[in-house]
Formats: C-alpha cells, structure tokens, sequence
C-alpha cells in the first residue's frame, strides 16, 4: 500500500467513525483535538486503526501519535 | 403520605412509536408479531418475534454518547425523550430540580456476545472498543439515559425478569410517596434479536404457531402453545400531585397501589399465592376494593402453567364480578422487561378513550379462563381505575393499580 492509499484509507475511515468531514483531517491537526476524543474514545481509535491495518498501537506507541501526520507514518512503517 | 400521579408518557413498541399510533392499534386490534427468517436459520424452534422500528440517532445525539447505548437504551432514549416533552420538563427544570430515574431492564446480550467474540478471535480485550463495557451492562439504560438528559435524582435500573418495568414503577412511586423525590422518570426496556432470546427458545417456551404469527399469541387460550417475544420501550414520568399542580402539568392518572411479592418456589413455573398476594397487597395499600376496579390488565403471556395459575389468582380475588380481564400481549407479545412500564400506558389509553382492546385469538376458554370476563374482541366501555399484573422468573410480582384523574 502506497502512503496516498494509507492515508485515503485511514481518513475515511477517521472521517466515518468519528463523524468529521475529511477536509478537516490536516497532517499537521492534533488528532484528539480534531476527532474530540477522549480517554475513552481513544480505545475506539486503536481498534479502528487494528481493523482497517491489522496493526496494534500499543500504548507507549500511542502517546507519541500527536498529529495524523504521525500516524500515518506509523502506518507506513508497520502496516500490514 | 404523597399521592403519585401519572403527568408524561412516551412509548417505543410495536404498536407503534407515538400514544397515538398505540391507541389506534389498541383499538384496531392490529398485532405487532411477525416471522423472522434469521431466527430460524439460527436454529430457533420458534422464528416469531415482535418487532420495532431501528431508531436512527444520528443528528440528535453525538457519537460519544450513540457508542455506549445497546438498542434497547435506544428506545428508552425515544420513548423518555417523548416522555419527557409530554410531561412538560425540559433542560431547565431538569437542571434546577432533582428527577429521578429508575428503570427496568435485566439484559443486554448483543454487546456481550460481541465482545466475547472479540476476545476470542483478537485475543485482546482493547479491540472491543469503548463501548462494550456500558452496552453490557444491566444498568446500560440508566447509565445512559441520566447522562443524555442530565437527570439529577436516583439512578437506578431494577433487574426483576419480566416485572423489571412494573416494580421501576412501584419504586418509584414509594419514592414520591415517602417524599424522597418530587419526580421519578420510570419504565422499562427490552431489547429485540436473536441474541437475548435464543436460550430461552431452548426451552420450549415460544409458541411455534409459525404459519399464523398474529394467531400465535393467544393469552388465556385453551390452544395456546407458548408466548412470543418482543420488545421496545416505555417511558412514565410520575410526580407528587403537589408538583404536577405546582408546574401545571396535565394529570393522565394516580397511582393508587403497588403491590408485590415473591413466590418462594419454582424458578420458572409460577404459582397462584404469590400473583394473589401481590394483588391483595396492591389493593390494601390503594385503599380500594375489588369492585373499584373497572378492568384487569393480565400478566398472561400465552403459556399453558402461566395463565392458567393466573386466571386462578385473579378469580380467587375477583370471584364472579364481571370485571373485563385482558392481556394485551395478545397484540405485542412478551415485551418482558418493559411489558409492566407499556401495559400501564395501554391500559391508560384505553381507560382515556374509554374501550377495551379484545383479547385476541381468546377462542376457546380453558377450565380456568372460563371463570373470568375476557373479552374475545374490543369493547366500548368507561371505566376509571385499573389494575395490571407484571410477574417474572424466580417468583417476582408486581401489581400497580391507577385511576383516572
């Protein structure tokens, strides 16, 4: 998978679960900010990411994931 | 003590999703059973189910408080949402006074099953998301109904089988009588699919009358095989009569009594001393007599054991007075959990437009149901007190007895 398609991928996905509109899915934006997760909803933020990439943010990994420009580093890294 | 008066309904069934849909029904007799295939391909004895339409939440509720509501918190959120409105209370009330909520509900298997798969399948109990936990809760309407509607007085879901809604109400009437809280939002939530009802069609207790769904739920029947599940939610709003005249509310009607009882005997097979002395109770404690009572809204659910003992209790209170006893679970079957908060308001409609919905499919009497006035099919009639029975597994009663105001 090509980083546009992660990043399609996973926006979509984002956009869908969490009930933004793509557009304001920035590389640089915070995703908690962003998405208004919370504690909680961070949960569903790892599940979606294992479910649609078959990959398992650990917690530790987690922490670092600021912007969705981070995360779709990750992605690229450790997707599957 | 304080009188407890009826001031909001609300009601997600399948009769219909307003108290009008559900008066029209009533009146019209329509049943609310049908076939469902996927129960059958999952190897049910028994593919009969109600049914109630999916709402959709989505615009009227964020995301973050959807995730934690199983379906059955979904109708207790349309029918308190209406409830609420009929009653009058809105955001500000609710923010400067405390109101109650106590609800009935006693499962909610679709969440369970579905992270237990999770677990299963991923080995990591991070996958089942955030949801999973409140879904799976017994207390996952109340948890989630205070929250939506920041309702600031008890908090409570009563687990008691299929008298789960009839004793939310009782309790909180006894609440509002003893001057504990001015207004209680009370009623009962059952969830609709394979999932909550497959074990209990495991043992033979649904009727397999599949070829006639609206012929199968025949309460008080001699042929009857078996009840039929179903499900939804209903919603009352009850206050102390000083607040309901205090805030100009409209008065459906007063809860006179409650009464209840346990049976100290068999697990699934009801007795008749237990039921007896849950209306007794009901009816010392509402100060009224037998002849009072303009009709009797029956727990019978359309099993053999189960009606039959009932009938027995009833005759051994009503004796021969013609006094019209009816289920309307012959219309939407065995709503379990709600069934006690939904036949309060079918029982209220009825008494508000002054008929009785016939017992549907009531064709040929049995030994005991012949001692009793039960009406095949709808009758015009004023009456201005009623009575409902509410009884569940492990021998839980509950009788509310209410009149019209």
């Amino acid at each position: 998978m090509t980083k546009q398609e992660i990043i399609a991928k996973v926006n979509a996905a984002l956009a869908e679960e969490f009930e933004v509109e793509e557009s304001v899915l920035a590389p640089e934006a915070n995703i908690k900010e962003t998405l208004e997760l919370d504690s909680l909803s961070l949960v569903d933020l790892v599940a979606l990411i294992e479910s649609n990439f078959g990959v398992k943010i650990a917690g530790s990994e987690l922490v670092k994931i600021q912007t969705f420009q981070a995360l779709y580093d990750y992605l690229e890294a450790n997707a599957k | 003590m304080n009188r407890v008066v009826i001031t909001g309904m609300g009601i997600w069934s399948c009769l219909g999703t307003t108290l009008d849909e559900v008066r029209d029904s009533l009146y019209n007799g329509k049943s609310g059973i049908i076939f469902d295939q996927a129960r059958k391909d999952m190897g049910f004895r028994s593919a009969l189910t109600g049914v109630v339409p999916i709402p959709n939440l989505k615009g009227e509720l964020a995301r973050s408080q959807r995730v934690y509501m199983p379906e059955q918190a979904q109708y207790a959120y349309c029918s308190t949402r209406d409830a609420l409105k009929d009653a009058g209370l809105d955001a500000d009330f609710i923010a400067a006074n405390e109101v109650g909520l106590i609800f009935g509900n006693d499962s909610s298997a679709v969440p369970v099953v579905k992270a237990v798969d999770t677990m299963r399948e991923k080995k990591d109990t991070t996958l089942c998301g955030s949801g999973a936990i409140f879904q799976s809760m017994n207390s996952t309407v109340t948890m989630n109904l205070d929250c939506i509607f920041k309702l600031k007085g008890m908090n409570m879901t009563v687990s008691a089988a299929c008298a789960s809604g009839s004793h939310a109400i009782g309790l909180g009437a006894l609440l509002i009588q003893n001057g504990l809280q001015d207004i209680v939002v009370c009623g009962g939530a059952q969830e609709i699919n394979p999932f909550a009802v497959g074990s209990f069609d495991g043992i033979s207790a649904f009727s397999t009358r599949e070829d006639a769904p609206e012929k199968a739920s025949r309460p008080f029947d001699r042929d009857r095989d078996g009840l039929i599940p179903s499900g939804g939610a209903a919603t009352i709003v009850i206050e102390s009569y000083e607040s309901a005249v205090r805030r100009g509310a409209h008065i459906y009607g007063e809860i006179l009594g409650y009464g209840f009882s346990g049976n100290g005997d068999h697990i699934s097979s009801p007795n008749v001393d237990g039921p007896k002395r849950s209306l007794e109770m009901a009816l010392r404690r509402a100060g009224v007599s037998i002849d009072e009572i303009g009709y009797i809204n029956a727990h019978a659910t359309s099993t053999h054991v189960g009606d039959t003992n009932e009938a027995k209790a009833i005759y051994a209170v009503v004796g021969d007075r013609k006094i019209e006893v009816t289920s309307t679970k012959s219309q939407t079957g065995h709503e379990m959990w709600m069934a006690g908060a939904s036949e309060v308001i079918y029982s209220m409609l009825m008494m508000k437009n002054d008929f009785i919905a016939g017992n549907l499919n009531f064709e040929n009497p049995d030994e005991d149901s012949a001692k009793l006035l039960i009406p095949a099919h709808r009758i015009e009639k004023k009456f201005d007190t009623f009575l409902s029975n509410s009884f569940g597994f492990g021998g839980t009663n509950s009788t509310l007895i209410v009149k019209n105001l």
